[in-house]
């Protein structure tokens, strides 16, 4: 009894600490989750979130009110209840039975269609998409925005209102890209490239990160992603086309299994988690990347840093 | 990491051990990294000596480990899995006890309990034991020692091969064990995703002990799934018709037929793996034709049927328990049926939504994900069915009741997160999250834990002859379920907040509160676990006061409960002529169940071998001498292997004959120990009044 | 359809009726087809991941079918294992009809001669195949395609293995119920092979070909 009783306020107090995070939003800190949403794409999963919920209680409070209530009401020597040992069917409650959750899963179903079509990643969000690639490295993503010529690590900037198609791919193991409070998670894999479309409808900072255990360093691949006014986003691009060039030779570098802060002090640079700029002489370095691992035999181009693993062992753990 | 290989110590040398990293950093991970392998040795050099001390060798060869009794072997899965399940509990404290340390920033090298490459190997040892070495060989082993008594068999269909199965399956455990001393284990997690399993990214021994562990073990499980199928299409009892068998025999089929055709998907993408580590192919590497999305494909179109085979066995002993301790019929049984093998139909069909992530086409997921949720359907009417079957019921709360009430209402909330994550627009936010960590505890740990433990309960007077102590069972009981509460809880709510699962650090502090809570929901785990430990001691100290020779402790329903308890090798001294669905209840309502048979014959029984014991050393060695390239100790081990499988095939095991009178002997005593036995009514049923014959003027559910 | 009152294993000429030996050739047969079955799923795995590496990605560039299969070779080992699968039959009718352990060790050193002829052309091809650079090393297509065949081969070199060993079983114990279930397995297992090959035959080597 004991059990059932401490139980049930847990499960409610569950939903109401999840209530309770959304005001979270105002802090300083990234946003890290679709519960406070950015955009479209994850304001449209979190409403999902809440409709599954909601429905699927037609049939999970049955037992979690009925339970109890049968163990009090047909305990052993409880006064006055019936006792029918040797009912074991009735058509009338099978049909209820297998009815009522065959009903549940035809409208989950239904829900599921629709917003499994509506939030495909593959599909643009709007005309004239904003695009993006991004590169998963280990312990950091590289991030290049072909047509304006800059390039990053760890760092996404993004116009609010305008839709983003970002492209993904690895140079190393698979990984996966979560920016929760604009958009779900895409596996990223050497040699093939995946999609996520979003957009920004308020400015912010939201996380973005590597959910794929790739090593040592996975709990530091993580990332801003700053949802600024379309004027201060093309301010932005012109600083970064200002940075040092992205150059095969730093490429290499980046590859390296290691996170931003030991990057940074490879490229002789303080050893801090600040992101890094580059202006990106390279508009295809994208696709290089991706045909690497297309390459006959197997060995691709050495110049950025063939397709195993870096030859330089990991450094900095503690 | 390319040392030399040598010819005969392969890549074995004295560098090995954590106490080398010991001696090279003095740190909190070494320390508990040092401080397992001692506890395994300790461990291991205790038990030798007290095995020694008591002269238990002997018994212990004689009657336990060369036996092909599928009870005994049941047993020696279970305890096997209790061994591995204090290990793996041990292991999640001290993840959790980790991650609350692990509060970092993005520049500072990661802090906490212990480095990020030990956290990896501490999931990933963690999920290969709980799934592999806990979850597996519990309901193995409750399947071995239930599924013949209750068809009215004496033994499995295959004796040897079910000692064989037990043996790849210690074997495989074993080679778990001993990375905890020599080398280190893999960092891939239980699902071991190449290409970061690959050889180029995890060059050592790591994965190679995953691997081999679980092709061995895999392969035991494999010929475990034939025994039980073989074991139902023909060894049933007489009048033992289909639609009479226990839920328990029923949801063993679907175990068994999940077995066949599941496993050797597990099995192919373990050897395409190692083919890939040790002979440079390429199945899953990154270019030169390997495709790593295969691999995801192969390993869950295992993974997911595994799911349902660890549920499913917990199903049947729900519906055993729900009916016996309401003292009420099962409600809706051929509705129980239906849904169990709907299950094990459908949950061959879903193995995508493990990664609705992956890229594909939205119109798949969607038929994934439809199908995933139309899984819930079966699941939810069984729920329903037990909840009728308690209803105008007389319900004793048990221990086996108190693990089910808690499985009703936790698992509800596994259900409702999985209903959840089968919503690829959904899990493509809270896949890989700690959400996702916190629904499959939520499925596994109220559903297999709690159904197991309620199992091992319901029928551990069966084996022993005596009952365990309910007071201390409820106790353990209550600890599980809110251990669980407090360590699972806290993970959804982190999963929602966007924590990945299996981060060695975070750098979020509003996570840390959510940390603690789970952490103290990890030490309640700690306390469920010395309490189980407690809960078979004391019951053992006070056998006689809760010994049950009288074999029905419960009144139950179903055919194992007319034997003696602990039940005799022979099981039945007459192959039961079965005549109803709960033929022990009917029995019991057709008054004067305990008449003997008229005569009795000769028994054979399957014979004493060593055979399993044979192949379990030599797999051992195979496994352990590939993980160290040891080539010259493989070959032999290989060889070994075939002799013994040649040798085997070559030779006739005689049965051995128990004869009639031994037979007669026996069987008379218990009848009339039985006729002279004070009855208990329920009300009695945890008193010492209770010697296991009930009052069977109250109905037997 | 004398042999025994359930009429089950007619072809096996169990020993005068005798319950038990049925019982035990029931439980037998019926595991060791079980067994299959699951072995069936590992060959149908692999199945899939040829097809799947059947693309230019998979194929990586290096040598392709048209480039490694011999047809001719292909259709010898072909007719060598499906008429060591027919030899079976002479196996199974010599057990049948009494024809005495003389005419079944004849039969099986038939059937285990064509299926050592179908290894002999199918390793000479896979050494050729080496040659001109098709190792499984070379490309995910040739992984899984020297992993299937192979597979194959080697269930072929333990159906002659356990040919052996039936022979000398025969020889130690004479045709006894026993035996004759056991020969009865190796005769279901002989068969599976011949239809795991007209799979590779089809799926494998004339499906790029074509």
């Amino acid at each position: 009894m004991q059990a059932v009783l401490r139980s049930v306020p847990v499960c409610a107090g569950i939903v109401l600490l999840l209530c309770a995070l959304l005001p979270q939003a105002a802090m300083a800190a990234p946003t890290q989750s679709f519960l406070q949403p950015m955009g479209p794409v994850a304001e449209e999963q979190a409403t999902h979130l809440w409709r599954v919920i909601a429905i699927a209680m037609v049939v999970i409070l049955p037992v979690l009110i009925g339970v109890p209530l049968l163990v009090w009401r047909y305990r052993i020597g409880a006064k006055g209840a019936k006792y029918t040992p040797e009912w074991d069917y009735s058509a009338k409650l099978e049909w209820l039975l297998w009815g009522v959750p065959v009903a549940v899963v035809i409208v989950l179903a239904s829900w599921l269609w629709y917003s499994t079509n509506r939030l495909d990643p593959y599909e643009p969000l709007g005309p004239a998409p904003l695009r993006i690639q991004a590169i998963g490295l280990d312990w950091k993503w590289v991030f290049l925005y072909p047509d304006e010529g800059v390039a990053t690590v760890n760092a996404l900037a993004i116009p609010v209102g305008r839709p983003v198609e970002l492209t993904l791919t690895t140079d190393t193991v698979m990984q996966s890209m979560l920016i929760a409070p604009l958009t779900g998670q895409i596996y990223a894999m050497p040699g093939m490239t995946t999609k996520l479309n979003f957009a920004a409808t308020r400015t912010g900072v939201a996380e973005g990160e590597n959910t794929q255990f790739n090593g040592a360093g996975f709990g530091r691949q993580k990332f801003a992603v700053t949802a600024m006014e379309p004027a201060r986003h093309a301010a932005w691009l012109a600083d970064a086309r200002r940075a040092p060039m992205l150059d095969a030779a730093t490429y290499r570098i980046l590859r390296h299994r290691s996170v931003l802060a030991e990057a940074r002090e490879e490229l002789g640079l303080s050893r801090e988690a600040t992101p890094l700029y580059f202006a990106l002489p390279m508009p295809d370095l994208f696709e290089r990347v991706v045909a690497k691992y297309h390459a006959t035999g197997g060995g691709g181009s050495g110049a950025l840093g063939g397709t195993g693993l870096p030859s330089r062992p990991q450094g900095g753990d503690e | 990491m390319s040392q030399p290989t040598s010819p005969i110590f392969g890549r074995l040398d004295w560098t090995v051990t954590p106490y080398t990293d010991l001696l090279h950093h003095v740190t909190s991970s070494t320390i508990v990294g040092a401080g397992a392998a001692t506890v395994l040795v300790l461990g291991t050099l205790g038990a030798v000596a007290l095995v020694t001390r008591m002269g238990w060798w002997g018994p212990l060869f004689r009657d336990w480990l060369t036996s092909a009794d599928a009870k005994k072997i049941g047993i020696m899965y279970i305890v096997l899995a209790l061994v591995m399940m204090a290990r793996g509990i041990v292991e999640g404290f001290v993840m959790r006890a980790h991650q609350a340390t692990a509060l970092g920033t993005l520049s500072a090298p990661e802090s906490g309990l212990v480095a990020p490459d030990h956290f990896a190997q501490l999931f990933s040892t963690h999920g290969t034991i709980m799934i592999f070495f806990v979850a597996m060989p519990l309901l193995i082993g409750l399947i071995n020692f239930v599924l013949p008594q209750q068809l009215g068999a004496r033994d499995m269909a295959f004796p040897v091969l079910n000692q064989v199965s037990l043996g790849l399956t210690a074997a495989g455990a074993a080679l778990v064990m001993v990375s905890l001393l020599i080398g280190k284990f893999g960092t891939g997690g239980w699902t071991v995703y190449p290409p970061y399993t690959g050889i180029a990214y995890s060059p050592g021994e790591g994965v190679d002990y995953w691997l081999w562990a679980i092709t061995i073990s895999g392969i035991g499980s494999t010929l475990t799934g034939m025994n039980f199928a073989v074991t139902i299409f023909k060894k049933r009892a007489p009048g033992m018709h289909f639609m009479r068998m226990p839920l328990f025999c029923w949801t063993s089929l679907c175990v068994a037929i999940m077995l066949i055709y599941a496993m050797p998907a597990l099995t192919v993408s373990s050897a395409m793996l190692m083919l890939d580590r040790y002979a440079g192919f390429h199945f899953f590497t990154n270019g030169a034709g390997g495709n790593m999305m295969n691999y995801a494909n192969i390993f869950w179109m295992f993974g997911h049927p595994e799911v349902y085979i660890l549920i499913l066995p917990a199903f049947g002993v729900f519906s055993e328990i729900s009916s016996t301790f309401s003292g009420k019929k099962l409600y809706g049984y051929t509705s129980l049926v239906i849904a169990s093998m709907s299950i094990a139909v459908i949950s061959f069909t879903v193995w995508l939504h493990h990664f609705f992530t992956m890229g594909q086409s939205a119109n798949v997921n969607i038929a994934f994900g439809i199908a995933t949720m139309i899984i819930g359907v079966p699941t939810g009417v069984k729920i329903y069915d037990w909840m009728a079957t308690m209803w105008r019921g007389q319900v004793r709360i048990t221990t086996p009741m108190v693990y089910l009430i808690g499985f009703f209402m936790l698992f509800v909330i596994g259900g409702l997160s999985g209903i959840i994550l089968a919503n690829p627009s959904i899990d493509y936010q809270v896949h890989n999250s700690t959400f996702l960590v916190a629904h499959f505890h939520n499925v596994i740990i109220p559903g297999v834990l709690y159904g197991m433990l309620a199992g091992i309960h319901y029928w551990f007077p069966k084996a022993f002859g005596f009952r365990l102590c309910e007071t201390w069972g409820r106790r353990t009981a209550f600890l599980f379920v809110g251990g669980f509460l407090l360590t699972f809880m806290p993970l959804y709510v982190l999963g929602l907040m966007g924590m990945p699962r299996r981060s060695p650090t975070f750098q979020n502090p509003d996570f840390l509160p959510w940390m603690y809570v789970a952490g103290v929901g990890a030490v309640l785990m700690l306390c469920a676990l010395g309490s189980l430990g407690w809960t078979f001691w004391s019951s053992w100290r006070r056998r006689a006061d809760l010994a049950v020779p009288g074999g029905d402790p419960w009144n139950g329903g179903t055919l194992e409960w007319s034997s003696p308890a602990p039940v005799p090798a022979w099981n039945y001294p007459r192959i039961p002529d079965v005549k109803a669905r709960d033929d022990w209840s009917a029995a019991k309502r057709g008054g004067d169940p305990w008449k003997g048979p008229d005569d009795y014959a000769d028994i054979e029984m399957p014979a004493n071998t060593r055979f399993g014991l044979v192949l379990a050393a030599a797999a051992f060695a195979l496994g352990f001498a590939m993980v160290w390239h040891v080539w010259w100790m493989g070959v032999a081990a290989l060889l070994a292997i075939v002799a013994a499988v040649m040798w085997r095939g070559m030779i006739v095991l005689e049965p051995e004959i128990v004869p009639a009178a031994e037979v007669e002997r026996a069987d008379r005593q218990f009848r009339e120990w039985v006729a002279a036995a004070p009855p208990a009514s329920r009300a009695d049923e945890e008193t010492p009044r209770n010697r296991g014959v009930p009052d069977i003027t109250e109905f037997a559910g | 359809m004398s042999n025994g009152d359930n009429g089950l294993y007619p072809g096996l000429n169990l020993g005068a009726g005798h319950g038990d030996a049925h019982d035990q050739a029931e439980t037998s047969v019926f595991g060791f087809w079980v067994f299959l079955m699951s072995d069936l799923i590992i060959f149908g795995i692999l199945f899939v991941t040829y097809a799947a590496a059947l693309d230019p990605v998979g194929l990586a560039g290096g040598p392709g079918p048209q480039a490694l299969f011999d047809m001719r070779s292909i259709a010898i080992q072909t007719g060598l294992l499906l008429l060591g699968g027919a030899a079976y039959g002479g196996v199974s009718l010599a057990v049948k009809y009494d024809g005495g352990a003389g005419k079944v060790v004849a039969w099986l050193a038939i059937c285990a001669g064509l299926g050592a002829g179908f290894l002999f052309f199918e390793i000479r091809d896979f050494l050729h195949q080496a040659q001109e650079g098709g190792i499984p090393q070379a490309s995910g297509w040739l992984s899984a395609y020297w992993a299937l065949v192979g597979l194959h081969g080697l269930h072929v070199a333990v159906g002659i293995a356990w040919i052996g060993a039936s022979a000398a079983q025969i020889a130690v114990r004479g045709l006894d119920d026993v035996v004759k279930v056991r020969l009865s397995m190796l005769g279901v297992f002989w068969h599976f092979l011949d239809l795991v090959w007209i799979g590779i035959f089809s799926f494998v080597f004339l499906v790029p070909l074509s």
